[in-house]
C-alpha cells in the first residue's frame, strides 16, 4: 500500500560523488533536503580508481572547492599520497592529483552529510518521479512510498538497470555488487527523456603481500603538498604519504589477451553499450595499438587499513581464466593473489542535450540530473555537475537566476557546455583541450575566478570571502609595484643573472620586464628587488604567472570579450525557429531540438552554421521589437 | 557597435571597375594607411579623419613599399549617416578584378576583416538602419549569399589550394595530439626533445606555406575564375586554342592536373577576367588519340561549367557531330568559334546559327585573329550579367589567401615560443590558431578534431 511521507523542497536520487555535491550544496542553501541511496555504506564510494585530480580533473575539484563544495576538502583530509602532475610544464596544465584511502574518503563524506543541517539521508531505491502538468511533485520509492517534494536532482552514476561483464559472465549489479536501480529507467521513458546505454570498466584489486615490488619503480608523492581546498595550508595537510608503483605488460601478456580475444563481450558483441575510449581495457589497448610492445601499469593502493592495490591500466572484461593468467604474466604480479576481479559495467544515462545549463530538464520543470547519468565519466565531473544542479535547484525554489558557469569561467562551464550543446557518443572525460581559454582557468587562480560568485550564491562564508579580497588586493598591489620598478645594470643584478644563465642589461628595465625571461621567476629575482614587501606564496604565484605569461594571457582575454558578446545576446524561451523561414533546414532542426539559451550556444551546435547566426541575429532583433 | 572592421566588395565586380568598401571603426584608419593623396601625394593614416564627411577624394592606392596599386576615387562617410551607420569607405577602383584582390590583401594585411556574405547589410540592420519589415528580406539575401558561396567554394575544392594546406594541416593535428595527450597523461608520454623537432617542422611548415603564398601573388593560384570547357570535334583547334590563350596571357596560372581523371585544368587570365578552363581532350598531348575524347565525357563537363568555347573548324564541312555538340549546348551561355579563319571558309555563320543562338566569332589560332574580340565579348557578357559571376567567389581568393597568411603568422608565435623555452602547453595555442585558419579553406572546422586524433593514436588512460 503507497503512503505518503513529509514534504521536501529538493530530493536527491544517489549519494555519489554528483550527489553528495548536490545535496550539500542544496541543504546548505537552507532547502530542506533528502537524499536517497541504495545503501547508505556506499556514500561517496569510490568503485574505480583510487585517486581524485588529475590532468583538468584537479581543476574541477579546485573550482568546486572555490564554489564551496566538498569534495576538494575531503580529499585533503583523506588523501595518502599527494601529486603535482606536469610540474615542467606551463601552469595552465599543472594538475593536482591524489591517492585517497577509499574508505575514509567514503566515510568522511558520509559524516559530513550525516552532520549537515537540513540534510536527511534515506536508504532506498527510487522508482519513479511523480510529474503533474510537466513539473516535479515528488518521488516514489520501490517500497511504494510517496516523498512530496518541489525539485529532485537524479545523480544515478553507473546504477540504472547495471550489469557488470566478467567475459561470459554477467551479474545485474551495480558496481562493486552493490544492488541496481532497475525501475527508474522505464519511469524516466515514460517522460519521454531519451536514454541511452554506456559502458565503463575498472581492472582488478591484488593483495599487495603477494606483490614483488622489487620487479617494479617506485612512484613517490611530491614533497611539497598543495592542498585541494584554498581553505588548507601546505602545513595542514603534512603527513606520511604511501607509494604507488609501475611496471609494464609485455609481450606475453598480450599474447593471452589476442589468444582469447573472442572471448571478451566487447569483441562477442554481448556488450552494446559505448565505452569511453580515453580509458581503453586492457584487450582494447592491445588491439588497437597493436605496435605496442608494452602498456603501463600502475599499482595503487587502496587505503591505509587494506592490503588492496588497484591494477591502474589493466581494466577488462576478459573472463576470470584469462584475467588470471593476464595479470599472472606482468613483472612483479607473477604470484599476485587477486581480490577482486575486473569487470565492465553497463548502465543507463541520458541524453544531455535534453537538459539547460543550469542542469535542469528542458522539458520537466523542477527536474535537474548531473554526474554520471548525464553521460559523463569520473568521480570530478559528477562532483562539478552535482554541485550546480544543488545549487540550480535551490535557487529555483528560491526564484534566483540559476548558476550558469560559461566556457571561459571555469572548467565546469566548459563541462557542463560540451554535454547539453554538443552532448557525448561516450563517456565523456574533461580534457584541458577541451578549454578553449585554459590559460586563463588554472588550477592555481580557481579561488580568484569562482570564490566571489560562491560567496554570492552564499556557499561560501564571509572570512573566506574576505580573505580572497585580500588576496586580490595584494596580488594587484604587487604586480603595480613591480611594472613601475626600474632596475639597471647594478653590478649584483648582472651577477644575480649571471647566475641564472641570463644575458646582463644592456640599459634599464622594469622588474616586471625582467622577470619575463624565461630563465627568471619572481622569486628568483628577490635579492635584487629591494623594496620587496613579505607576501605568502599563493600571492608571490600569481604575481609571477600574471606577468610571466601576461602576453599570453592577454590575448586570451580578448578573445574572451569576443566570445562573451554572443553569450551575452539570449535567445527567448518561446522562439518558434520554424518561423524563421531563412535558416537551413537542418539548423532549425537542430536549434529546435537543441532550443540553445544563448546565440552562443546555438553558434557551438553541430549544424548551425556561421550564416545561420547571423539569419538568426537579425530574426532576434526584429523579435525583439515585436 | 561590432569590434572589428570589415571589407568586401560593393559593387558587382564588373569588367573594368569595381567598389571596396570598409565599414567599422577603423575604416578611416586603415583606408587612409593606403591611400597616397592626389596625384602624388604621400600617405596621411589621419588624414580621413580630418576631411568633411560625405565627399569623394582622388588618389592612389599604394603598399608597404609606396608603390603603385591603383588610381582611385575614395568616398568618406562618417558614422552615423552611412550604410551601416558605421564609419565607412569606399574605394573606386580602376585596375579590374586581379587588382581589386590586391587592394583587398593589403587591407586586410592592415587589420581590416574580411565580411562575411551579407555582412554590410547585416550590420546595416543590427546598427537599426534598416527598417523592421525588411528583416525578412535581409535575412534571405543572407542566407541564399551563403549559400552561393558555400556551393562554389564547394566547386572549386578540387582545383583549389587546399590541396597544399592539406597535408600541412594533418601534420599540425598530430603535433597538437602528441603535445596534448602528454599533457593529459604525463606519466605515460613524455615530450622531452621534441621542443627541437617542433621547431624543424614548424619552420619548414612556414617555408612551405610561404610558397603557397608566393603562389598567390604571381597568380599561380586562381580559384575565382570563370569555369570554361572548350569543345569542338577532333581537330578542330581546342588544344591550339587554349595555347594561344597561354601563350596569350601575362599570367598564367595553374598547372592542376587532375588526379582522379584525366582532364587539365589551366587557368588563364583574359583581360580583367579569369578563365578556369577544363579541356575536354587533353592539353600538352596532341596525339590523335587524345582527342578521341567521346561526347559522353565532354556533356558531363558542359553540364557543370559556365561559359562554354565552343570551337569549329570553319574550314571543314559541318559534320553530325558538331550537331551532336550542338545539342549539348542549347541551354548553355557561351561562344562559337569559327576556327581557321586564316583558311578558306566553308561553314557559315547563318547555317549555324539557326541551330544555336550564339555569338559567332572568327579566329585563328594561327593568327590570333579574334582573340580580342573574344575577350571584349566574355567581358561585355560578365559586365551585363549575362554570366553568372557571385562576388563570393571572386572572393573565396582573397579569403584563402588571408587564412594562410593567418596560419603563417601564427606558425611564427609557435616558432617563438619554442625559441624562448616557453612551456609546450603554449605551443598549442598558436598551433590550433594555425589549423583552423587553414581550415577556413576547405570549410572544415570540426571542433573535436584534436579530442578524435588524441584517442586515435595514442593510447590514453588508467
Amino acid at each position: 500500500m503507497s503512503y505518503t511521507y513529509e514534504k521536501y523542497d529538493v530530493i536527491i536520487i544517489g549519494a555519489g560523488h554528483a550527489g553528495c555535491e548536490a545535496a550539500l550544496a542544496s541543504a546548505r542553501l537552507g532547502m530542506k533536503t533528502l537524499v536517497f541511496t541504495v545503501s547508505v555504506d556506499s556514500i561517496a564510494m569510490m568503485p574505480c580508481n583510487p585517486n581524485i585530480g588529475g590532468s583538468s580533473k584537479g581543476h574541477l575539484v579546485r573550482e568546486i572547492d572555490a564554489l564551496g563544495g566538498e569534495m576538494g576538502k575531503n580529499i585533503d583530509r583523506t588523501f595518502i599520497q599527494s601529486k603535482m602532475l606536469n610540474m615542467s610544464k606551463g601552469p595552465a596544465v599543472h594538475s593536482l592529483r591524489a591517492q585517497a584511502d577509499k574508505k575514509e574518503y567514503s566515510y568522511s563524506m558520509r559524516k559530513v552529510l550525516e552532520n549537515t543541517p537540513n540534510l536527511t539521508i534515506k536508504q532506498g531505491e527510487v522508482a519513479e518521479i511523480l510529474v503533474e502538468e510537466n513539473k516535479v511533485i515528488g518521488v516514489k520509492t520501490t517500497s511504494d512510498a510517496i516523498y512530496p517534494c518541489r525539485a529532485v536532482v537524479m545523480c544515478t552514476g553507473t546504477y540504472l538497470r547495471a550489469r557488470c561483464i566478467y567475459g561470459d559472465i554477467s551479474q545485474y549489479t551495480g558496481p562493486n555488487g552493490l544492488s541496481a536501480a532497475n525501475h527508474l529507467t522505464q519511469n524516466l521513458i515514460d517522460l519521454g527523456i531519451e536514454v541511452r546505454r554506456f559502458k565503463t570498466g575498472t581492472p582488478a584489486r591484488v593483495d599487495g603481500r603477494t606483490v614483488d615490488f622489487s620487479k617494479m619503480e617506485e612512484q613517490k608523492g611530491s614533497e611539497r603538498i598543495v592542498p585541494f581546498s584554498f581553505t588548507n595550508t601546505a602545513e595542514d595537510l603534512e603527513r606520511e604519504q604511501v607509494s604507488c608503483w609501475l611496471t609494464y605488460t609485455n609481450e606475453e601478456t598480450h599474447d593471452i589477451i589476442r589468444k582469447n580475444i573472442h572471448r571478451s563481450p566487447l569483441y562477442s558483441g554481448d556488450i552494446e553499450g559505448t565505452g569511453p575510449r580515453y580509458c581503453p581495457s586492457i584487450e582494447d589497448k592491445v588491439v588497437r595499438f597493436a605496435d605496442k610492445n608494452r602498456h603501463q601499469v600502475f599499482l595503487e593502493p587502496e587505503g591505509k587499513y587494506t592490503n588492496e592495490m588497484y591494477i591502474g591500466g589493466m581494466s577488462s572484461s576478459l573472463p576470470e581464466d584469462v584475467q588470471y593468467a593476464m595479470y599472472h604474466s606482468v613483472p612483479g604480479l607473477e604470484n599476485a593473489a587477486i581480490v577482486r576481479n575486473a569487470y565492465a559495467i553497463e548502465y543507463d544515462c541520458i541524453n544531455p542535450t535534453q537538459l539547460k545549463a543550469s542542469l535542469e530538464f528542458k522539458k520537466i520543470d523542477g527536474f535537474f540530473s548531473a554526474g554520471q547519468a548525464n553521460g559523463s565519466s569520473g568521480y570530478e565531473e559528477a562532483g562539478a555537475q552535482g554541485i550546480i544542479a544543488g545549487i540550480n535547484a535551490a535557487r529555483k525554489l528560491q526564484d534566483k537566476e540559476p548558476l550558469i558557469l560559461n566556457r571561459s569561467q571555469g572548467y565546469i562551464g566548459v563541462l557542463i557546455d560540451d554535454l547539453i550543446t554538443k552532448g557525448t557518443n561516450e563517456p565523456y572525460r574533461m580534457m584541458t583541450s577541451r578549454a578553449e581559454y585554459r590559460l586563463l582557468l588554472r588550477q592555481d587562480n580557481a579561488d580568484l575566478r569562482l570564490t566571489k560568485i560562491g560567496y554570492e550564491i552564499g556557499l561560501i562564508e564571509e572570512e573566506r570571502y574576505q580573505h580572497l579580497l585580500e588576496k586580490e588586493r595584494l596580488i594587484k598591489e604587487e604586480i603595480d609595484r613591480l611594472q613601475h620598478t626600474t632596475i639597471g645594470g647594478r653590478k649584483e643584478v648582472q651577477q644575480l643573472l649571471e647566475q641564472h644563465g641570463s644575458t646582463p642589461l644592456q640599459s634599464g628595465t622594469t622588474m616586471a620586464e625582467l622577470l619575463k625571461r624565461p630563465e627568471l621567476s619572481y622569486d628568483i629575482l628577490q635579492p635584487i628587488d629591494t623594496d620587496r614587501p613579505i607576501l605568502s606564496e599563493e600571492v608571490r604565484e600569481q604575481v609571477n604567472i600574471s606577468l610571466k605569461y601576461e602576453g599570453y594571457i592577454t590575448r586570451q582575454q580578448k578573445q574572451v570579450v569576443q566570445y562573451q558578446k554572443l553569450e551575452n545576446k539570449k535567445i527567448p524561451d518561446e522562439i518558434d525557429y520554424y518561423q524563421v523561414n531563412s535558416l537551413r533546414k537542418e539548423a532549425v532542426q537542430k536549434l529546435d531540438e537543441l532550443r540553445p539559451a544563448s546565440v552562443g550556444q546555438a553558434s557551438r551546435i553541430s549544424g548551425v552554421s556561421p550564416a545561420d547566426i547571423s539569419v538568426l541575429l537579425i530574426y532576434l532583433e526584429k523579435y525583439r521589437h515585436e | 557597435m561590432e569590434e572589428s572592421t570589415i571589407v568586401g566588395i560593393a559593387s558587382g565586380v564588373g569588367g573594368g571597375i569595381g567598389i571596396i568598401r570598409i565599414s567599422g571603426k577603423d575604416a578611416f584608419r586603415i583606408a587612409g594607411s593606403v591611400f597616397a593623396i592626389g596625384k602624388e601625394g604621400q600617405v596621411r593614416e589621419n588624414y580621413f579623419d580630418q576631411i568633411a564627411s560625405h565627399t569623394i577624394h582622388y588618389g592612389h592606392i599604394v603598399d608597404e613599399e609606396n608603390q603603385v596599386i591603383d588610381e582611385v576615387m575614395v568616398s568618406v562617410m562618417k558614422a552615423p549617416k552611412t550604410y551601416t551607420k558605421e564609419d565607412v569607405i569606399e574605394i573606386n577602383c580602376h585596375g579590374g578584378s586581379y587588382i581589386l584582390q590586391k587592394v583587398l590583401q593589403l587591407l586586410l594585411k592592415k587589420g581590416a576583416t574580411l565580411a562575411e556574405p551579407g555582412e554590410f547589410t547585416k550590420r546595416a540592420f543590427l546598427n537599426g538602419r534598416i527598417d523592421l519589415s525588411q528583416a525578412e528580406a535581409v535575412m534571405k539575401m543572407i542566407s541564399s549569399k551563403n549559400d552561393f558561396a558555400l556551393q562554389s567554394a564547394m566547386k572549386q575544392l578540387e582545383g583549389s589550394v587546399s590541396r597544399y594546406t592539406e597535408t600541412i594541416r594533418e601534420e599540425l593535428l598530430y603535433e597538437m595530439g602528441k603535445i596534448e595527450s602528454a599533457l593529459d597523461d604525463p606519466e605515460h608520454y613524455d615530450l622531452s626533445g621534441y621542443a627541437d623537432e617542433l621547431l624543424r617542422s614548424t619552420k619548414n611548415k612556414i617555408t612551405q606555406l610561404e610558397s603557397v603564398l608566393q603562389k598567390f601573388d604571381n597568380g599561380r593560384i586562381q580559384s575565382e575564375g570563370i569555369n570554361t570547357v572548350i569543345v569542338g570535334k577532333p581537330n578542330a583547334g581546342k588544344s591550339s586554342l587554349l595555347n594561344v590563350l597561354l601563350n596569350e596571357e601575362r599570367a598564367i596560372v595553374t598547372d592542376i592536373a587532375g588526379t582522379t581523371r584525366d582532364i587539365l585544368q589551366e587557368s588563364v587570365k583574359l583581360g580583367n577576367l579569369v578563365l578556369n578552363i577544363i579541356d575536354t581532350a587533353g592539353i600538352h598531348d596532341t596525339d590523335d588519340q587524345v582527342e578521341q575524347i567521346g561526347v559522353d565525357k565532354a556533356k558531363k563537363y558542359v553540364e557543370n561549367a559556365d561559359f562554354v568555347l565552343f570551337v569549329v573548324d570553319s574550314s571543314n564541312a559541318w559534320t553530325e557531330e558538331d550537331d551532336q555538340i550542338v545539342a549539348l549546348l542549347q541551354d548553355k551561355k557561351g561562344v562559337i568559334l569559327l576556327n581557321k579563319s586564316d583558311l578558306s571558309c566553308v561553314v557559315k555563320e547563318e547555317d549555324i546559327q539557326k541551330k544555336i543562338d550564339w555569338k559567332c566569332i572568327p579566329f585563328s589560332t594561327q593568327t590570333k585573329e579574334g582573340l580580342l574580340q573574344l575577350q571584349q565579348y566574355i567581358e561585355y557578357l560578365f559586365t551585363i550579367g549575362k554570366i553568372d559571376f557571385n562576388d563570393q567567389i571572386y572572393l573565396t581568393n582573397v579569403r584563402h589567401r588571408d587564412a594562410i597568411c593567418q596560419a603563417v603568422e601564427a606558425l611564427h608565435r609557435v616558432k617563438e615560443s619554442i625559441e624562448n623555452a616557453m612551456p609546450e602547453d603554449f605551443y598549442t595555442i598558436d598551433l590550433m590558431e594555425a589549423y583552423q585558419q587553414l581550415g577556413l579553406i576547405n570549410g572544415d572546422t570540426a571542433s573535436e578534431d584534436l579530442i578524435n586524433k588524441i584517442f586515435e593514436e595514442f593510447c590514453m588512460g588508467k
